[in-house]
């Protein structure tokens, strides 16, 4: 296993995956026309799962920071959203950048002493963190604000002007187009001179900070950055699923939220979807077999992912594709170089590379 | 039959080799000398005949080949290896750090190897309880070799003992050493940069540069050279 | 006062019980630097397996020594298995291996021993001793058998040889290898015994706590806290955090903060602690060359 093998931001994408994402985005587009409404209930849960593993992927993959306790921020926003709309009556659209907001500042908060942090020390104080917040969550004294342990129930969302679909399939709309915005923002952010700053700040920081950079503040703004897009996502999760309630944002969320990126792939945008997949889909599956399957499942996949798929799926299809592109390239080259002179021998520079 | 015998090793940390083909051979009971400048690639030869890094090569200890063998193996064989830094296990005592030396061997021949070490070393008796981090640079290069002597091996190998030490203690060091290389009739294969005193408890010199042995003899093929001589004795 | 001076003493009961989990945790840290988040589980495995042969007829003292044993093969097992092949992946992914493990060993207890809470014996008898009013026999008992270990620990790592070599691993993996010790063996057994004493730790809980799959996660947020506190990497401070810890615990539920918010203050002391002195109160800050 190679060691300090991080991912480098992809410069370019091969031709092959930039395909592969519209044909991608046109399904998603056309999906709620063709799915069940349970079916599209699991496919905005999917969309949503991959904001916030967008999120966690931003401080864990390209911030190199670990965080085991990111289903607070996700439960911040749900409950934010919560709250508004319960207590303050404001319209559900709105709710979701004050969520944003809210994480965003609190984010930045957490990550200002966490900057001092590395490694297990982080890890063991946002552990801790996502082991204490559903606690918080049912203390006796803010209980009139956050339900106590009932939690608070959201009404259903009705599509504006009297559009002729259904709420379910425009949430999904909702859902989707924050997405999109957000994905091209986060892949945006990447390439920009602060993506890569960050990136620095993961790979060297002693060489960043010798070069003038201030990593204390970056690596806070990437906290930040990162726990506004897991909030959002909280906030969405919230309108999709009608609660927010203490014991759906414990350990098991920030687990299933780092299993999501590791399994989709670390430092990679299209990760966060395929992570997404993974985490809405195998519970149900699983869930069938016995109670304890899914921690099971979700346990041997983390491990055996290490050692099997170090980039994730993410990974094993750029792997895939380099190699299929690679292989049309050497015989698109193969096909000219015959015909010109026979006797020299064709170098096929790229095939198997 | 040597007691060390390397042939064709070559080594390195990675993308490229440090170690190009390297020979040598130390005597039973002799004394070899490795000498180079920095960066010539000596630590990593010691290194290498120890399994410490990637290496491909000959290398036999006794007639055996340990050229495939793990650094525990090997130091279980006899092989003793002083190394750069002195590699002190700072967090322990003294005393402790040369019961550790002793690991490979039984426990009933403990106190005699404690005698025969505070006799080379008086001074690590008076230090036995002290931590070993708070020894003073020559203490603990006293202490690493010590450790080796410890294991009763066959081979020692020394990473620059002279480095970082004042002259006086530097001349006391090769004093012990040449009593323990005549009293334990242990082989000792040297690597240093400090030449002049080196070559006087050598019967082979190796001098290295960038990874290659470029000459190899007695000391006084050293001494007659006269550019060598210049070079690396500096008269 | 009597109940000031109660909640002290059954502070330092669940404090022995921190004490025996931190030291596990630095054990182990010493060895691999690396902090075995899978530790709890482990114990919970023990914990689980010395239930089924108590409840199996086996006598308890008997149970307790064979689940010592068994827990020192699974923790070397789990270290050959699973943390072996990862040493030379990324810190990243070494986390999420020890994550992963945790999970695992969490649901495996799930599955083979169901979720009902039972009950889990205490071998020490009902009445409290000496008709005391401070302790009940279990909590005298817990103090007395952590102790026992604790003296057990230190003459082993003090007096004997494998004990030497593993303080030398811990000090000086490269040089250790240099005397023929293997270091590879070391952190099994290691881990082997980081396993033993959380087995006791869980066996010593379990009657106070009762026994359910989720039992270790609060014990072990404590444990992780007392030993930042006492510095990752001293032994010594990791049994003093652990009493310390304990103590604090009990004061601050009862006193200040009431038992909701008690896991909230235990973060907020991690997090302070690893603020203001991220080498704990007894560990040594450590440099690292640039």
């Amino acid at each position: 296993m190679a060691s300090r093998d991080h991912d480098r931001p992809a410069e370019a994408a091969a031709p092959g995956v930039r395909v592969a994402a519209v044909c991608l985005v046109v399904l998603a587009c056309v999906a709620p026309l063709f799915c069940s409404s349970y079916h599209l209930f699991q496919l905005t849960l999917v969309v949503v799962y991959s904001i916030a593993l967008l999120g966690l992927n931003l401080l864990t993959g390209y911030g190199g920071q670990i965080s085991l306790g990111h289903g607070a921020f996700y439960g911040i926003g749900a409950y934010t959203t919560g709250i508004l709309m319960q207590h303050a009556g404001m319209p559900y659209w709105l709710t979701i950048p004050c969520a944003g907001a809210v994480c965003l500042v609190l984010g930045f908060l957490f990550g200002l002493p966490a900057v001092r942090l590395e490694g297990l020390h982080l890890a063991l104080a946002t552990f801790a963190l996502g082991v204490v917040f559903p606690q918080i969550l049912k203390t006796r004294g803010i209980e009139r604000i956050t339900g106590g342990v009932q939690g608070i129930t959201l009404a259903k969302i009705e599509p504006p002007f009297g559009l002729a679909i259904s709420p379910d399939q425009w949430l999904y709309c909702v859902a989707l187009a924050t997405a999109l915005v957000l994905f091209v923002a986060a892949r945006n952010l990447t390439r920009s001179h602060t993506g890569r700053v960050i990136v620095a700040i993961r790979d060297r920081p002693v060489a960043a900070s010798s070069v003038g950079v201030d990593t204390a503040r970056y690596k806070s703004l990437t906290f930040g950055l990162s726990a506004m897009y897991t909030g959002i996502a909280g906030a969405l999760g919230a309108l999709v699923v009608q609660f927010v309630g203490p014991d759906s944002f414990g350990v098991f969320l920030s687990i299933s939220l780092l299993v999501g990126v590791v399994v989709g792939g670390l430092a990679s945008i299209s990760g966060a979807v395929y992570g997404a997949l993974f985490i809405q889909f195998i519970p149900n599956v699983a869930d069938d077999v016995s109670k304890a399957a899914p921690s099971a499942i979700y346990g041997v996949v983390l491990v055996l992912s290490v050692y099997l798929m170090p980039r994730g799926v993410a990974g094993l299809v750029r792997r895939l594709t380099g190699a299929l592109v690679a292989r049309l390239n050497a015989r698109a080259s193969g096909h000219h170089a015959a015909p010109v002179s026979p006797a020299t021998p064709v170098t096929q520079t790229k095939e198997g590379s | 039959m040597s007691l060390l015998a390397v042939d064709g090793l070559s080594a390195g940390y990675g993308r490229g080799n440090v170690l190009h083909g390297v020979a040598l051979e130390v005597g039973a009971g002799g004394v070899s000398v490795v000498l180079g400048a920095n960066g010539a690639g000596k630590t990593t030869l010691l290194r290498a005949i120890c399994g410490m890094v990637a290496r491909e090569g000959h290398v036999a200890f006794d007639g055996r080949r340990v050229d495939r063998l793990a650094t525990a193996e090997i130091a279980r064989l006899g092989v003793a290896h002083v190394p750069e830094g002195r590699g002190t296990f700072t967090n322990l005592t003294t005393e402790e750090n040369l019961r550790l030396g002793a690991y490979r061997r039984d426990r009933s021949e403990l106190e005699a190897s404690f005698a025969r070490v505070y006799r080379y070393f008086p001074r690590l008796a008076e230090r036995r309880r002290q931590q070993a981090g708070t020894l003073s640079g020559g203490e603990q290069q006293m202490l690493a070799i010590a450790r080796a002597v410890m294991s009763r091996p066959s081979l020692i190998l020394l990473d620059e003992p002279s480095f970082g030490l004042a002259p006086l203690v530097v001349e006391e060091l090769y004093r012990i050493m040449k009593d323990i290389n005549a009293g334990e009739r242990v082989g000792i294969l040297l690597v240093e940069q400090n030449a002049a005193i080196a070559l006087d408890l050598a019967d082979r010199v190796y001098l290295f540069e960038v990874g290659r042995v470029v000459l190899s003899g007695p000391p006084s093929k050293l001494r007659s050279d006269e550019s060598l001589r210049r070079a690396y004795l500096g008269y | 006062m009597e109940a000031l001076l109660h909640q002290v003493f059954a502070g330092l009961a669940s404090g022995a019980v921190y004490a025996s989990l931190a030291l596990a945790l630095v054990m182990i840290y010493r060895v691999t630097h690396f902090v075995n988040f899978a530790q709890g589980e482990l114990a919970l495995c023990s914990t689980y397996v010395a239930w089924a042969m108590v409840n199996a007829g086996v006598p308890y003292w008997l149970a307790f020594v064979a689940t010592l044993g068994m827990s020192f093969a699974m923790g070397v097992l789990v270290e050959r298995v699973v943390i072996r092949p990862a040493t030379r992946a990324p810190a990243l992914s070494v986390v999420i291996v020890y994550i992963g493990l945790m999970v695992i060993l969490n649901s495996v207890a799930g599955w083979v021993f169901g979720y009902t809470t039972h009950a889990f014996p205490s071998p020490f008898p009902e009445e409290p001793l000496f008709g005391n009013h401070y302790l009940g026999s279990h909590e005298i008992g817990t103090i007395g058998v952590t102790f026992a270990m604790l003296g057990v620990l230190y003459a082993f790592f003090r007096f004997t040889s494998l004990g030497l070599a593993l303080r030398a691993v811990a000090d000086n993996p490269e040089s250790s290898r240099l005397v023929g010790i293997r270091v590879e063996r070391m952190l099994a057994l290691g881990w082997g015994l980081a396993a033993a004493v959380g087995a006791v730790a869980g066996m010593m809980i379990a009657p106070i706590v009762f026994l359910d799959p989720s039992m270790m996660a609060g014990v072990m947020l404590y444990a992780f806290a007392a030993a930042l506190l006492g510095g990752i990497d001293s032994p010594g401070g990791a049994v003093a955090g652990g009493f310390t810890v304990g103590i604090l615990e009990n004061l601050v539920g009862t006193y200040v903060v009431g038992t909701e918010l008690k896991l909230t203050t235990a973060l907020a002391l991690i997090v302070g602690v690893l603020i203001f002195r991220p080498a704990g109160l007894f560990g040594q800050p450590s440099a690292a060359r640039v």
